[in-house]
């Protein structure tokens, strides 16, 4: 079988986030970045069911400058196959991230797509569901817990929703997005980042995957959220009730 | 100018309060833009819901009905939703955020090749366009957004947009019949694990009370948590360190990668106060924070905060509410 595993670059969750002065954009210099949590969790899932399985083709896949080799770089140390990385300096929404991952699902026709559910820069939260329809395939959004049922045709899903846990069974291929429950991605081993060494990485400009992804969103300017301010300490749990009681008066 | 779509959700029949919200923005966004603004509802037996719209200053309530549509799937949803942009004009298609709509608006937005904005705070209006306020970074980052396009997918933080008031009008119901062609069936659904009922929503309560990592196991977050938030007629949510541990369900999460909240009264028991956790309650109206930890991070957006153990404070806190 074969898993698509798309992976983001972006700023550590472990970083603070500091903004440009004149607002254009977040400070990048000397910020760490990582693999977005949710798609080291996505390759995770892809790893632990190579193990359970048997061998699968796994690839990974980055779509932004040659910076984001280094999060190719990690998913190969963690056990993918294969990586991939779609070259451009463009800045691009998820519709438009979401065609150019349609580009490549053709290109590699894998059994299905596992990815995060949400990349904790733009926190959108779309990619996944965008790709689906593009591709006329199921969805399995938010999930916890994955098993591949029928012969492997079908994926059972635990998914998190605020009412609590469904569970939905999905016609392969399909797109399955990752949520903090499914597992916890492994840490890169020593081994791991010399055998990556010997794996191959290709290179691909955007313009030669022959898909026009402009993004619609345009950031005009980035500000820091009006922040909130201490308040005051309270001695005991009485002067508490008696703050809420007669100064916020919310109970 | 551009009519609005606004998707309501709801949960078996039971209208979600933040579609009122979605309803709010509808109502604020067409004013400024001379349009008007439909609601749709997608489900099985949905005549008391659609009912329940009728007062909301719609130009329609559309109801999609069928036996087919009353689980919630992404596939058939933004199927409907699909076809029924198709037949109408419309400029937005607006939902409040929730894993819901999350699942099934992007979808439907990437079907008729449209651009979408996840949890939208504001709106406003410049000459020829709408300009945007939106979230990003955990809640580090406020951006002002654009979205090119005749067509726009957008879901709004409820806290942000004032729900929409009754009236005496009520807008005329309209049956949808369901599109032409064959029907999704690309999952099947297998139902949702039961939720432990008598408690609100924390997304939907006046009052929620959250633990973290300070809560040792499941029973003790049902003493203390729980009954602190039954004392406050409240709901319970929790940092992401308890889901992790097991001792509380996601669903319970709150924060950058679980659910958001505004309600007046924000408890954090036990809670250390990281950006993540900060992103989910920052526009509560009153934050209250126990924590041993003089410097713990919470302490600097909390308007009351004491510092104790919260295996004393907590119920003595209950108990004094309870008098
Ligand atoms: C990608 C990503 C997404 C995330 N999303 C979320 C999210 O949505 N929501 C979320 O909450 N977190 C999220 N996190 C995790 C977040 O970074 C923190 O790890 C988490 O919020 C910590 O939870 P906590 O405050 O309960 O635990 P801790 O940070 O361990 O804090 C526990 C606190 O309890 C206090 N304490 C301990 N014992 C007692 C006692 N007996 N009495 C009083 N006080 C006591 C301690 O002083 C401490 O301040 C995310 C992390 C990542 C990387
Ligand atoms: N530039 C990118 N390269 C690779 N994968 C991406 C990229 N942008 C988004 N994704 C994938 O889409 C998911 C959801 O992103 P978003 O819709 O932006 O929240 C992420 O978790 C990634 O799996």
């Amino acid at each position: 079988m074969k898993i698509l595993v798309p992976l983001k670059r972006v700023p550590d969750p472990d970083t603070k986030i500091r903004l440009k002065p004149d607002g254009t954009g977040v400070e990048t210099d000397g910020v760490k970045f990582s693999v977005n949590p949710f798609d080291a969790i996505a390759l995770e899932e892809a790893l632990r069911l190579e193990e359970k399985l048997g061998e699968m083709d796994i690839v990974v896949v980055s779509i932004g400058g040659e910076a984001s080799i280094e999060q190719l770089r990690v998913g190969l140390a963690m056990g993918a196959q294969r990586a991939l990385l779609i070259k451009t300096g463009a800045a691009l929404d998820s519709l438009a991230v979401a065609k150019i991952l349609a580009a490549v699902y053709q290109r590699e026709q894998p059994d299905f797509v596992l990815m995060g559910k949400q990349a904790i820069d733009d926190d959108a939260n779309q990619t996944g569901q965008m790709l689906a329809a593009l591709l006329g395939i199921g969805q399995a959004t938010f999930v916890s817990r994955l098993e591949l049922v029928e012969q492997r045709t079908r994926a059972r899903c635990a998914r998190e929703t605020d009412a609590g846990l469904e569970s939905i069974t999905v016609k392969l291929p399909a797109i399955i997005t990752a949520d903090l429950r499914l597992n916890e991605p492994r840490y890169v081993s020593l081994p791991g980042i010399m055998k990556a060494k010997k794996k191959p990485l290709e290179e691909l400009e955007l313009e030669a995957l022959g898909v026009a992804a402009v993004a619609r969103t345009t950031v005009l300017h980035y500000e820091a959220p009006p922040s909130r301010q201490a308040g005051v300490r309270v001695p005991t749990v009485e002067a508490l009730v008696d703050k809420l009681k007669n100064e916020a008066k919310v109970i | 100018m551009a009519n609005i779509l606004v998707i309501a959700e709801h949960d078996a029949g039971q209208l979600k309060l933040a579609t009122l919200s979605a309803l709010g923005f509808a109502a604020q966004t067409a004013a400024t833009t001379h349009g008007v603004y439909d609601v749709l509802v997608i489900g099985a037996q949905m005549g008391t819901t659609a009912e329940s719209l009728r007062a909301y200053g719609a130009r329609q309530v559309l109801v999609a009905d069928a036996a087919p549509l009353q689980s919630p799937l992404a596939d058939r949803h933004a199927w409907v939703i699909e076809a029924v942009v198709k037949q109408r004009d419309y400029g937005i298609v607006v939902a409040a955020a929730s894993t819901f709509t999350k699942d099934i608006l992007p979808r439907a937005a990437a079907l008729l090749d449209a651009g979408m904005l996840s949890d939208v705070v504001g709106v406003s209006r410049t000459d020829d366009d709408l300009v945007f306020k939106r979230v990003m970074y955990a809640g580090n980052v406020l951006a002002t957004v654009t979205l090119a396009g005749d067509l726009k997918f957008l879901t709004i933080r409820a806290a942000a947009f004032a729900p929409v008031v009754a009236g005496t009008t009520l807008s005329p119901v309209e049956q949808i019949p369901l599109p032409a062609g064959p029907m999704p069936d690309l999952a099947e659904y297998g139902g949702r694990e039961a939720k432990v009922a008598g408690r609100p929503d924390a997304t939907e309560a006046r009052v929620v009370v959250s633990g973290g990592r300070a809560i040792k196991n499941a029973e003790d977050f049902e003493r203390l948590v729980g009954g602190l938030a039954d004392a406050l007629g409240g709901a319970v949510g929790s940092s992401r360190a308890l889901v992790d541990s097991g001792i509380t369900p996601n669903s319970l999460q709150i924060g950058q990668t679980g659910k958001i909240v505004a309600p007046d009264l924000y408890l954090a028991v036990g809670i250390s106060g990281a950006i993540q956790h900060l992103a989910g309650i920052k526009d509560s109206k009153v934050i209250v924070a126990i924590n041993k930890d003089a410097d713990a991070p919470i302490f600097e957006i909390a308007d009351y905060g004491l510092v104790a153990d919260v295996y004393t404070a907590v119920p003595e806190l209950t108990a004094q509410l309870k008098q």
